[in-house]
């Protein structure tokens, strides 16, 4: 995924000379993660920037850039060190097009590794997607494969809109297919969820780094004579809703998963707008499987907290047992 | 505390209205040039009483006061060069009006029928930023993008005192040194963060900060309008020639409230308002013309019967700024449709529609 990424990044820099790459680490050590490996070499200073080492202002001058005509694409290097630049994301950057009267345009895409199972220190692996899904003006997508991180990204840079871009960092170094040549303009549009697996007994919803996990617990119910339908949703502001109901109506009952915590999380939202559209459909209530109401734990502890395919597996038992 | 007091800045037109010669910041100007400076300042504090009579008579929700700080901002506005882009705070009344945004326009917003108010792009000055700092970085990256696009406009940046306890404005000063940016920080020390003194802020002047960022500093009378305009068209020329940011802190005194809200006198020392009376901005310029026999009264009623007609447009307009469609609040809200957004409009139009407002109990 962490090559698909770099593709992206490079289709976009080579596409538009307005697109810009700016965050901590990400030019001379090509980032962390290395998603900016040889970019810097590659298209220069001007346009790959290692930031000082200030999230804050990471975004904050991205705004200004932004209203000079430039199209800022920040790498905010861990989930928790999103947090300084906060104010700037939600008060500037989710507001500033609305508040012109449309007169300002913010197409600025915030690039956010998230999410654990990798065994880091604290603050390296939480989900704090919530945050910016409540927020209006931001859109908020989460790839879950190599093919959709190749594609979404370049959307996401594309957009208009500002973009907060979490990338499921325990899934960096998975391998797929990436096609390339794929044309953007017509791969799945941006905020489209997708059916990655068919099934007819429960839906599972999920995205980002829970997907794979999900499809593994499909595979153990399919041997257990269960048929789950998982859906990638891709986007998580706007969350695809339609292709959500039009499942849950097939299967008549919904898991949510995900590792951010249960208390207000989408999963909280897709529940209760899955049981105001599809309440005369359902068998069961809503269930969701999810981190846990704690700080994110010392490492040792991340599989007590993360959804695994045992507690996906232990939903869809109370789901079918309604 | 003395630290913040003092008199060891540049000043070229002392309260007395005698001219001073600085040898760093020499200022030739007509007449002319004075006359049009002064013309700006009356109409900012003409401005300045019409806004706030208009709040006190409930047409606006809320007013930030200017008067006292006039010198300093259309000295620095009047240096600007239309190709500069300025991001200011919420009390740049002075700012806004030399960048041609009409005085009625600032009103939208204090009347609540809008959070913004112009087009930044038609005048090169960004909205009114409200959250203390956050568009100071908002100016380094504009001047980031002034130097990837090989032009010499500037972005500037006004704040106040309180903002430069905000990490935003350290981080921005960070940012602008690394890359050598052309950013000019214009620092108005009004003195008070509301109700916090200066000396909270800082223990010592504001403009020596400059130096620990490595960026040159200067310190002017902010109450004096040639030294404003002089100091600030010395940097903004520095800054063009390719000498990287600078800090400019102008002296002044808030002789108003905070906000139409507050009450400055359970803070402001008992004799501060009479101590800064002295020195007021206008007075001094109006004594440089009396001297010099530039202002005659033909010149003097002239400005007083053009303020009076821009009271009589502000009064008028204000009043007849009335809140837009509700549904408008849904516009723009992302530059592509939004699921979430359609379907909250499309909610609150079936509802406006079935129980129209008044109706509602």
């Amino acid at each position: 995924m962490v090559a698909a990424l770099n593709a992206a990044l490079r289709a976009s820099l080579d596409r538009d000379s307005k697109v810009l790459l700016m965050g901590e680490d990400i030019a001379t050590l090509g980032g962390v993660f290395r998603v900016t490996d040889g970019l810097a070499k590659d298209f220069g200073e001007q346009r790959v920037i290692d930031a000082p080492l200030a999230e804050s202002t990471i975004i904050g001058a991205a705004v200004g850039l932004a209203m000079r005509g430039y199209r800022p694409v920040c790498e905010i290097q861990f989930d928790g060190f999103v947090f300084p630049a906060f104010d700037q994301i939600v008060t500037q950057v989710a507001k500033l097009r609305v508040r012109t009267d449309g007169q300002v345009a913010m197409p600025i895409v915030i690039r956010l590794p998230f999410g654990g199972g990798i065994g880091a220190v604290e603050h390296h692996s939480e989900s704090p997607e919530a945050y910016f899904v409540h927020t209006p003006g931001l859109r908020v997508m989460a790839p879950a494969t190599p093919a959709d991180a190749f594609v979404m990204l370049q959307q996401a840079i594309a957009s208009d809109d500002p973009v907060i871009f979490l990338e499921p960092k325990r899934r960096y170094w998975d391998r797929g297919e990436v096609d390339l040549n794929v044309d953007i303009a017509h791969a799945t549009l941006m905020g489209r969820a997708r059916v990655t697996r068919s099934g007819s007994d429960v839906t599972i919803a999920c995205y980002g780094p829970m997907l794979r996990t999900c499809l593994e617990a499909a595979e153990v119910a399919a041997e257990e004579g269960r048929s789950l339908e998982v859906v990638d949703l891709r986007s998580l502001s706007p969350i695809d809703f339609p292709t959500l109901v039009a499942s849950v109506e097939r299967t008549s009952r919904l898991v949510v998963v995900h590792e951010a915590q249960g208390m207000a999380s989408v999963g909280a939202e897709i529940a209760a707008v899955i049981a105001e559209r599809c309440f005369w459909s359902m068998e069961a209530p809503v269930i969701r499987v999810a981190g846990f109401h704690t700080p994110y734990p010392p490492n040792r502890l991340e599989q007590h907290y993360l959804p695994d395919v045992e507690r996906i597996l232990d939903a869809v038992d109370r789901s079918m047992a309604y | 505390m003395h630290t913040h007091g003092g008199d060891d800045f540049v000043q070229l037109l002392t309260p007395e209205g005698e001219r001073l010669d600085h040898p760093d910041y020499p200022l030739d100007v007509t007449g002319d040039e004075v006359r049009a400076l002064y013309r700006d300042l009356v109409m900012m504090r003409r401005f300045d009483l019409e806004a706030t009579a208009l709040q006190r008579h409930g047409e606006l929700g809320l007013f930030t006061p200017i008067v006292g700080q006039e010198a300093a901002q259309i000295g620095a506005g009047r240096a600007m060069r239309p190709g500069d882009f300025a991001y200011t705070s919420y009390r740049e009344h002075g700012i806004a009006w030399c960048r041609g945004i009409e005085p009625l326009t600032l009103m939208g917003l204090f009347r609540g029928v809008t959070n913004g108010g112009w087009n930044p792009y038609e005048h090169n000055m960004a909205i009114y930023s409200i959250v203390i700092g956050d568009h100071v970085p908002h100016a380094v990256g504009y001047a980031m993008g002034i130097q990837r696009d090989g032009t010499d406009d500037v972005a500037l940046a006004f704040f106040g005192d309180g903002a430069t306890s905000q990490g935003d404005v350290h981080e921005a000063f960070v940012f602008a040194a690394a890359f050598h940016s052309p950013v000019l920080f214009f620092l108005q020390n009004n003195h008070f963060a509301i109700s916090v003194p200066v000396e909270t802020q800082s223990r010592h002047q504001l403009v020596k900060r400059a130096d620990g960022y490595g960026i040159p500093g200067i310190r002017v009378d902010g109450n004096d309008v040639l030294a404003s305009l002089a100091v600030t068209r010395a940097a903004l020329q520095r800054i063009r020639e390719g000498g990287g940011p600078m800090l400019i802190e102008a002296v002044t005194y808030r002789m108003g409230s905070h906000t139409t809200s507050d009450d400055p006198t359970r803070y402001r020392p008992h004799d501060a308002l009479e101590h800064w009376a002295t020195r007021d901005p206008l007075e001094r310029v109006l004594r440089l013309m009396e001297r010099e026999g530039w202002a005659d009264g033909d010149f003097i009623a002239g400005l007083d019967a053009e303020a009076n007609a821009m009271g009589a447009t502000l009064r008028d307009g204000t009043r007849a700024l009335t809140p837009p469609d509700p549904l408008t609040m849904f516009d723009h809200v992302y530059a592509e449709p939004h699921q979430q957004v359609t379907d909250d409009r499309a909610f609150l139009a079936r509802y406006l529609q079935a129980a129209p407002s008044g109706d509602l109990t």
